[in-house]
């Protein structure tokens, strides 16, 4: 405690502290509690009926499976760009480095509509898959393109600071010590940059989840095959049914809050060993 | 030095930043506190010279909210009856319009986007705002033939020759036949598309519902994709190039062939379809606080006009005025057509039975198949 | 997004003694893979949207762009933007400095939370303000006797942006202030220096290249957001369609060359606020090493 006494040398901690919290319930707390308000509105039976039947958890295993794909794809790959731009020289290296931001910037109906466009099956590289039989736009694989797309720079922007930040001597040692390259990477590096790399892919899972611009164009939409559960949500709205809507935003928002929860934690265990090193 | 010049540059964006929160803050409650002042800012400009002449009568605003398919239609509309009533009564009228799904359009007006017309695609989206209080009681009856002033039916849209042979319903339920169109609940038009099958299936089953449901249920099952709107389903069709055959609106037929491509597409009209009957009405709570009422009555009457029918005719939509129908008569193909009220009990009956959660249409779609 | 500070391309990482680097036919193929993936994921969808664009031709793509439904719908892009980013900004350096410059009980929840709208399906954050201020919400009644319009109209879609951009700013701000710590401020504290001053000359120097990347990331979404305004907007042509939802409503009219033109301008934008990151950057990086 002696630490804290020594903190509050500085000024602005009430002011500051103060305006934090007032506007994120502003922005943030108030509304999302209106979710809470209208859900209660319905009785139990009602709740449980809507949040869980055959349709509803179909949804939920589908929003799942390619949101967990994705983030699987991603981290993978998004190492990979991550470790080549921070370890190799190569020509247009920044231009690269920009690009890994773009899926942040374009709007997610765009990406959907031109991921759509490649992948259909007259599309650019749709039509090269279609006679192995493999199909992309209207499927399960066709969501999870459009999720990796979306979730991309969470991973390489997580990993690289980490990855740049790495002390050669390790590396040295490990080597000294007649380790092979691989064996390092595994066995030195990957603990190291492990708890960013699932930093990384607990957000873009936790976009992905939530995702519904860029799938909608590329799901097909079919029942119980390639509905999401955002896309649910909004056919309970067509349907006036605000309720239904809400109690399903509630069970995503606390699966997105747990998610996020988890995230922290990794977090703090990632700032709790960097202070002891 | 460069650490001077660079924070005096980060200072001028903070102080920039800060009074464009001020600014901005501002801004809102001007737009806030009156409803229409940015956008009729305008036009007010412009228009005070015709005015000066004769009446002064404000400029006035109509915002029209409708479903998708009617873009073009309002688009032709809108300046036809801007000029007939500034004929009539000097004003000017700038209509505005919002489109989109007509499930969604009648909610964002129950939540209070304030439309003075709603033009949807059909009754039961209309009997959604009269529920809440924004329309009075009796809506249908307020204009002529069910307050719709033009209708539509459901038609096959093909590829060129009709490689797959497909000239009535029974046709869709075929092995290898891939039908495309929206998904009924979240499509207004697509619960047009549904009600004809079933109406077939039970015309020709002996009115047996089991016998239907199995029909309407394997249609479905050669439904690739189910996109959420019919526009969507219009562009899965013609631009993805998938399936063989798309349920649409005749006067989305029409368009498709028109914008897309006349020598790809035709039109094969089933022996039995289903009459549809896109209503109108006057939101009446907010027509009355905003003090338009009488321009929007005589925008939904003037629909019936021979203008304004001639207008919904050359857009595809089936006029209902006998002169203009005889004068695009070999435009729309007469056929045997169902009504919603006389076959299925009315919009209420149908939507309870057949689209409602637990309804026919979602014991469709049934887990394992 | 989480935590990254800053990642400066330093020259430093990627020269290497051979011992601990791979050999040149490893890089190669690592260096292959890496940019594939990206040509297949990102350049592809980019490319995609310019050649659909002018597919049929410059005329078309000149028409869309200069649409008067085109311009306005840019113009509310923009002041939805200049409104969001200023109050998130201010919110994100109050955020950080509360949570990084003192300990307290609940600083890890208070994270959580901040970082909440990153996970939220943006179709729940257009609902949740719909819910709140639209006529059959919690505020809805009030605020109609009192003539104020919020849902469907500019304060809705500013809110609804402001959602989706919330965490940027703060959650740029929160590790690179961590991992700054207080030394800076306490030894300018026992010097003399106060409350704003303190701030302005000390933190601010510090801090800035992270704040001008979170405004900047901020910036490049709060443009983009489609879910969440799609809600809200209304769709009134000309008056609450932002550039995404003028997109597809272009799509929606069977005018895919103008929805991919206006599209290849958001790209435009992207494309600009990512350079002036990079530049940002370099410059960042220079002034440092000097």
């Amino acid at each position: 405690m002696k630490g804290s006494a020594i903190r509050r040398v500085l000024p602005g901690f009430g002011l500051s502290l103060g305006y934090t919290i007032f506007y994120l319930s502003v922005i943030v707390l108030i509304p999302l509690s209106g979710v809470f308000i209208k859900t209660a509105g319905m009785g139990w039976s009602d709740f449980w009926h809507t949040i869980w039947n055959t349709r509803v958890i179909a949804a939920y295993k589908i929003s799942f499976l390619t949101a967990l794909s994705a983030a699987g794809i991603n981290a993978v790959f998004g190492l990979l760009i991550a470790w080549v731009l921070v370890r190799y020289k190569f020509p247009g290296k920044s231009i690269v480095d920009s690009l890994v931001d773009l899926p942040f910037a374009l709007p997610t109906a765009v990406a959907g509509i031109a991921l759509t466009t490649i992948y259909a099956q007259n599309g650019l590289i749709g039509s090269k898959l279609e006679p192995l039989g493999i199909k992309v736009a209207f499927t399960p694989l066709g969501i999870t393109i459009a999720l990796v797309f979306i979730g991309l720079p969470f991973v390489v922007r997580t990993v690289q600071p980490i990855l740049q930040d790495l002390e050669k001597d390790t590396e040295e040692a490990a080597v000294m010590l007649g380790a092979h390259r691989w064996r390092t990477f595994s066995r030195i590096i990957l603990p190291e940059i492990a708890p960013a790399l699932l930093t990384g892919f607990a957000l873009a899972f936790a976009r992905g989840i939530g995702e519904y611009g860029s799938v909608v164009f590329i799901s097909g939409n079919m029942p119980l095959r390639t509905e999401i559960t955002p896309l649910l949500i909004m056919t309970k709205l067509e349907q006036f049914d605000y309720a239904g809507a809400t109690a399903i935003a509630l069970v995503m928002l606390v699966f997105s809050f747990i998610a996020l929860l988890i995230i922290n934690v990794l977090q703090s265990r990632i700032s709790k060993r960097t202070t002891s090193a | 030095m460069a650490k001077r010049s660079t924070l005096k540059w980060f200072s001028i964006i903070l102080a920039v930043s800060l009074v464009l929160t001020a600014c901005g803050s501002k801004d809102k409650e001007d737009k806030a506190s009156t409803d229409k002042s940015t956008s009729t800012g305008s036009t007010t400009t412009e228009q005070t010279t015709d005015t000066e002449k004769k009446e002064p009568l404000k400029p006035v605003e109509l915002l029209n909210v409708s479903y998708d398919p009617t873009r073009e239609l309002y688009e032709a509309y809108n300046k036809a009856f801007a000029a007939h009533w500034k004929q009539e009564t000097g004003q000017e009228v700038t209509i505005k319009q919002s489109h989109g799904g007509s499930g969604k359009q009648s909610l964002a007006v129950i939540d209070g986007l304030k439309a003075d017309v709603v033009t949807l695609a059909l009754g039961y989206d209309i009997d959604a705002i009269q529920n809440k209080g924004l329309i009075n009681q009796g809506w249908q009856s307020k204009f002529e033939s069910n307050s719709s002033p033009y209708t539509s039916t459901i038609v096959f849209l093909v590829r060129k020759g009709n490689p797959k042979g497909i000239k009535d319903w029974d046709d869709l339920v075929k092995d290898g036949v891939e039908v495309i169109t929206p998904n009924p609940k979240t499509s207004g038009g697509a619960r047009w598309n549904y009600l004809a099958a079933w109406g077939y299936a039970l015309k020709h089953n002996n009115n047996d519902e089991t016998k239907a449901q199995e029909f309407v249920q394997k249609l479905y099952k050669n439904v690739p994709v189910l996109d959420s709107g019919a526009r969507g389903s219009t562009t899965t069709f013609v631009e993805r190039g998938i399936g063989d055959v798309l349920l649409a609106w005749e006067n989305e037929a029409f368009l498709s062939i028109n914008e897309l491509g006349p020598d790809k597409f035709e039109i094969v009209y089933p022996s039995l379809s289903i009459l549809a009957e896109p209503p109108v009405a006057v939101v009446d709570k907010v027509a009355d606080s905003r003090g338009t009422r009488e321009v929007s009555e005589a925008y939904l009457k003037y629909l019936y006009s021979e203008e304004g029918q001639r207008i919904a005719a050359q857009n595809y939509y089936r006029p209902r005025l006998q002169s203009v129908a005889d004068e695009f008569k070999d435009q729309f193909k007469s056929l045997e057509l169902l009504t919603i009220d006389k076959d299925f009990g009315g919009w209420q009956e149908a939507q309870k039975k057949h689209f409602a959660d637990n309804g026919i249409f979602d014991k469709i779609y049934v887990p394992g198949k | 997004m989480a935590g990254a500070i800053t990642a400066h391309l330093s020259e430093e990482a990627s020269v290497r003694p051979k011992h601990i680097n791979e050999s040149g036919f490893v890089r190669f193929v690592l260096i292959g893979i890496a940019l594939l993936f990206l040509t297949l994921m990102v350049v592809l969808p980019l490319v995609t949207v310019f050649y659909e664009g002018l597919k049929k031709g410059w005329d078309v793509y000149v028409a869309a762009l200069t649409d008067s439904d085109a311009k306005s719908a840019l113009k509310l892009t923009l002041i939805v933007s200049l409104i969001a980013i200023p109050l998130n900004t201010v919110f994100g350096i109050m955020a950080a400095w509360a949570i990084t410059k003192f300990k307290f009980r609940g600083r890890n929840f208070l994270i959580t939370l901040i970082d909440l709208p990153f996970a939220v399906s943006p179709v729940i954050s257009g609902l949740i303000y719909v819910l709140l201020f639209g006529a059959q919400g919690f505020l809805g009644p009030w605020l109609d006797e009192h003539g104020i319009q919020i849902v469907f109209a500019l304060p809705g879609i500013v809110l609804a942006t402001i959602f989706v951009t919330f965490p940027f700013v703060a959650r740029e701000l929160i590790p690179l202030m961590d991992a700054q710590g207080v030394q800076e401020e306490e030894a300018a504290v026992s010097l003399g220096a106060k409350g704003f001053k303190l701030f302005w000359h000390v933190t601010l120097p510090n801090i800035k290249w992270g704040l001008l990347y979170g405004i900047i990331l901020c910036n490049a979404r709060a443009m983009g957001e489609f879910g969440a305004v799609s809600v809200i907007s209304g769709h009134i042509r000309g008056e609450t369609n932002t550039l995404p939802l003028h997109i597809e409503i272009l799509y929606n009219e069977y005018q895919f060359s103008a929805s991919f033109a206006v599209a290849s301008l958001l790209v435009m934008l992207a494309l600009i606020t990512l350079v002036a990151k990079k530049l940002i950057e370099w410059r960042g990086s220079k002034w440092q090493s000097k």
